[in-house]
């Protein structure tokens, strides 16, 4: 287990040979990359900005892989989220969770990125033709988060 | 107390983070939002609308009735947006 959040790229089959090194119990891992797209709604956008809460990030996400590990019978997993500025294409979010079983690993990393939307602090600014914008919140992204309570 | 400020509540305000006194009967969060409104015209637009205000004490997610003392530190900031 665990989270961490940083400035720089990762690479994500380095992350996962990390995570299961010298794992002989694990059946199957499931691997989420979110990525920066260059649209959003209706309009083009640029770099995107994250804005987060050093100390609280932190904690919020080891409270949601531990969350996770209640809800789900998980043997290993992994929580990196990226801040600062970000060009399309690029990645920013990455998790893994690995389990014997491949339901118990696909359904963990989705309760995974369905909290973090809504429970970690962060903030998204948008680069627009009309200047920088904050994201706002999605009520798709909150009843993603509801359907697990 | 120790009051941070993020996204756009920060640009608003124009401060990211600060020492403040707590004033006399501010028991809750809320209570909070009304004294820090008061605090000049970029205050006043950031807790304008308290529906898009969320806020944290002492680095865990607060609800607007969660009583607030002087040595904590409270984060306001919009709904969260990552992943």
């Amino acid at each position: 287990m665990s989270v961490r959040v940083q400035r720089d790229d990762f690479d994500v089959s380095r992350e996962m040979d990390a995570l299961l090194t010298g794992r002989k119990d694990i059946g199957g891992v499931v691997s989420f990359t979110g990525l920066v797209r260059d649209f959003s709604d209706d309009r083009n956008v640029g770099a995107l900005t994250l804005e987060h809460y050093p100390g609280m990030t932190e904690k919020a996400l080891a409270a949601i892989e531990a969350e996770a590990h209640e809800r789900f019978d998980i043997q290993a997993s992994l929580i990196v989220h990226r801040f600062g500025r970000m060009e399309p294409g690029e990645r920013i979010v990455l998790v893994i969770a690995a389990s014997a079983h491949r339901g118990e690993a696909f359904r963990a990393a989705e309760f995974l990125m369905d909290w973090l939307k809504t429970k970690a602090p962060f903030w998204k600014s948008e680069d627009t033709p009309d200047g920088p914008k904050w994201v706002e919140s999605r009520a798709t992204d909150d009843t993603a988060t509801e359907r697990w309570s | 107390m120790k009051l941070l400020y993020f996204a756009w509540i920060r640009e608003r305000t124009g401060v990211h983070e600060e020492t403040w006194p707590l004033p006399k009967g501010t028991a809750t969060v809320q209570d909070l939002i009304a004294r820090l409104a008061e605090r000049g015209p970029g205050f006043a637009h950031a807790f304008a609308d308290v529906k898009q205000i969320r806020a944290a004490v002492n680095q865990e997610t607060a609800k607007l009735d969660a009583p607030v003392s002087d040595g904590d530190e409270v984060a306001f900031f919009p709904p969260m947006t990552g992943g």
